[in-house]
């Protein structure tokens, strides 16, 4: 906006009207009401859209409206993280399906992460073998279609494993199986109120001597461990607040029952299937992400790193990486959100996601529009959140002027 | 990223179909367009043996296929002239509202929502079920009672969700339900073994059982029916005169039952003696032109798909591959539910 008064060089002098007629002409102007126009041709074709949705489906005696969600949902969910009961109205159904697709999210999100640095990190390996390895493991995982490979490994998890009677006992305390993987989980006490405070004084002691590590070798160049001491810190911290606390040992163990497996935490096939299947198909495309981020560093820099003596562990650590990161984030976020995105796919496989809920509720009231539009706007926001935190997270990392 | 676009597509569908169709309600009614085509339009399940499923040559099949077949005949003087569209449990309501098929005629249970809130009506029942469940033979589950805990595999947009509910919330007991959005995927992760058990119309449960299991042998239908399931085909509201063509023609094929007109005797029947089978056969009265069909509509529909029982013997009874018992879908004065008003 700031070329308001700016004239276009190709405005030819006005012959009459003076300044008037030239800001009438501005290109600022014109850009302007363009825009404007754009907005209200697009308001209006939404409304008459949305008018006349309406209007056919009072016609046709379709019901419409956003009141359902107050109504009891009457369906059971399979698996849930929030307590849900079938009598409890359809919003909270949205709600557990909406944490059924942030657990994919997340958890995807952190293994595809780790999963895929280690990938592309490997596709630049002096190793032969490992190299090959890696670079056929992107060329295949990137190729096939995210849905097939979804479907592939849930019947190969619903295939392969042996049926509940049978489950796979590896270590005591867990079971696989068709039915999921059932696993010992701590009991909730007051005790482990002393152990999550020992974690936080633990954490909290690591910071403060990642930041006195850091303060030391930007005044002395001096470097200390950070790494093992802070692990160390995190430990001693969570051991100290269990011993306080009374040291709380129950644990609830799964246990074969007549029928399943009961007690103890347990994931169902369709979870491991499509937080796996996201993850390897997200990871290859991480993993280039990151392979060419990290090529997109100057050579100059590894050489110069290399002179000043860091071992390549170092050279990775201080040198490449930072720099690397600038390169990689932006694409990676986009990798992030398709993840979030094809998590509705799980649909397909029986995971009671956002979609499957929306799907069972649209079928249950008819309600289609509304269903949709609810849809749409949580993953509109889901994206956009994303986008938010790693634009944030990208603003940080950006080049420093000193 | 592909749901995403099956997401946006049914949502532009809706509105777009709502603008489209919107003609319809107002300019012509739904038999106008069927002879104006000379084809009539029906919805039918995707592939539901005895019920509604195409063959190798793509030759359609069963007793919702019938019905089709005979307002076909009723309506176009041919069976022949109906052009199929398989749908699978969520989108049929949306291709009746849309005006995609003229009726739909797809194992589809009438219930209150569905009748009161959706733009659609129900027209008669042509087969009367209930919701059942599956096991495998050998986990010896002899009763629902025993599915504590047990994962039930289920296909998402039918009736049969929420009855799954209801009856282990009545009953106290805990259920895991894995929801599928397709038939195939459900059917799959059941006899693959991820659920103990399958549930869906026990009409259903005999098709699948018999097409889909590897041995049909090793899986047994628990006796409990959790549901009351009543079947038949759905037509969009607002037009009376199909809604009643679509009714009367299912109601044509049980009083033929009940007055011994079969295919094979339909032509010698013409000439019988009692009133009743000759108003039927429109070989005294005219009771077509009171539908706006011409006297034969009834005539014509028996012949091609013969009279209720033979269509129930042919694609699902005892003798066929189903086997499934006459049970309640037998005639009223036979121990049965199936009464059709009466046709004067
Ligand atoms: N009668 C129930 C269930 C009907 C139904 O859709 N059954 C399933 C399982 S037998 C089916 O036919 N699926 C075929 C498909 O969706 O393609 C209803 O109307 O909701």
């Amino acid at each position: 906006m700031a070329s308001t008064e700016q004239q276009s060089p190709a405005t030819p002098p006005a012959s009459t009207g003076g300044t008037k007629t030239s800001r009438w002409r501005s290109r600022a102007f014109r850009g302007l009401a363009y825009q404007v126009i754009l907005v209200v041709v697009v308001l209006l074709v939404g409304g008459y859209l949305a008018g006349n949705t309406l209007e056919n489906m009072r016609v046709r005696g379709i019901q419409s409206g956003f009141g359902f969600f107050l109504q009891p949902a009457g369906f059971g969910i399979g698996e849930s993280m929030i307590e849900y009961d079938s009598s409890e109205p359809y919003w909270k159904a949205f709600v557990v399906g909406l944490s059924n697709t942030l657990r994919v999210a997340v958890v995807g999100i952190v293994l595809t992460t780790l999963f895929g640095t280690l990938l592309g990190i490997g596709r630049l390996s002096r190793n032969f073998l490992l190299r090959t390895l890696c670079t056929a493991y992107v060329e295949l995982f990137r190729n096939v279609p995210v849905l097939l490979q979804l479907l592939m490994w849930y019947f190969v998890l619903t295939d392969w494993l042996p049926d509940m009677s049978a489950a796979l006992n590896p270590v005591t305390g867990f079971f696989l199986s068709k039915n999921g993987l059932s696993f010992p989980i701590p009991v909730w006490s007051a005790g482990h109120f002393a152990t999550l405070l020992g974690l936080g004084g633990g954490i909290a002691a690591a910071w403060w001597h990642a930041r006195r590590a850091r303060h030391a070798f930007e005044i002395s160049g001096a470097q200390w461990p950070v790494l093992w001491p802070a692990i160390g810190m995190l430990v001693a911290g969570t051991l100290i607040g269990w011993l306080v606390g009374g040291m709380p040992g129950a644990i609830d163990m799964p246990e074969r029952g007549e029928l399943n497996i009961s007690g103890g935490g347990a994931v169902t096939p369709e979870f491991i299937a499509v937080t796996m299947g996201l993850t390897i198909y997200t990871a290859a495309f991480v993993a280039e992400i990151v392979r060419s981020g990290i090529q997109a560093v100057p050579r100059g820099q590894s050489e110069a790193a290399n002179s000043l003596g860091l071992s390549r562990a170092q050279n990775l650590r201080l040198v490449l990486l930072p720099q690397a990161m600038r390169v990689i984030i932006p694409p990676v976020t986009n990798q992030y959100l398709n993840l979030t995105k094809n998590s509705s796919l799980a649909v397909a496989i029986g995971y009671p996601d956002l979609v499957s809920i929306s799907n069972t509720t649209l079928n249950q009231t008819g309600r289609a529009v509304e269903c949709i539009l609810v849809m749409m706007t949580v993953y509109l926001v889901l994206s956009l959140l994303t986008a938010a935190l790693t634009n944030w997270y990208n603003t940080r990392m950006a080049i420093k002027e000193r | 990223m592909n749901n995403f676009k099956s997401i946006a597509l049914a949502g532009l569908s809706i509105g777009v179909s709502a603008l489209v169709f919107s003609g319809v309600a107002h300019a012509g009614k739904t038999l106008d367009g069927i002879k104006a085509r000379n084809q009539l339009v029906c919805g039918v399940n995707t592939g539901l043996a005895g019920f509604g499923a195409a063959d190798s040559q793509g030759k359609w099949a069963g007793m919702d296929v019938d019905v089709c077949r005979a307002l076909a005949a009723s309506v176009l003087n041919d069976p022949e002239k109906v052009k199929y569209v398989p749908l699978n449990a969520q989108q049929r309501f949306t291709a009746l509202q849309s005006g995609e098929v003229d009726v739909l005629s797809r194992n589809t249970t009438f219930t209150l929502t569905r009748d009161a809130s959706l733009g659609l009506s129900m027209t008669a029942v042509t087969y009367y079920d209930g919701q059942g469940f599956m096991v495998p033979k050998k986990s010896k589950i002899k009763s629902a009672k025993q599915l504590k805990n047990a994962a039930i595999c289920v296909q998402s947009g039918t009736t049969t969700e929420k009855n799954l509910n209801d009856y282990f919330k009545a009953q106290k007991i805990a259920i895991k339900p894995v929801v599928f959005e397709t038939l195939e995927a459900s059917v799959k992760a059941f006899f693959s073994g991820r659920c103990q058990a399958y549930t869906t119309d026990a009409s259903g449960l005999a098709s699948i059982r018999n097409k889909e299991a590897k041995n049909p042998d090793d899986y047994e239908i628990l006796p409990e029916l959790i549901s009351k399931e009543p079947l038949g085909p759905m037509v969009r509201r607002g037009d009376d005169e199909w809604f009643a063509i679509v009714k009367w023609t299912i109601y044509a094929l049980l009083e033929a039952e009940e007055y011994g007109i079969t295919a094979a005797n339909a032509d010698s029947m013409k000439t019988n003696d009692s009133p009743a089978v000759q108003r039927i056969l429109g070989s005294s009265e005219d009771t077509g032109k009171l539908l706006g069909l011409d006297k034969e509509w009834a005539y014509r529909a028996v012949k091609a798909v013969g009279n209720y029982g033979e269509m129930f013997e042919r694609n699902v009874g005892p003798k066929s591959a189903l086997k499934l018992p006459r049970g309640a879908n037998n005639l009223w004065n036979k121990g049965g539910l199936q009464y059709a008003p009466p046709i004067r």
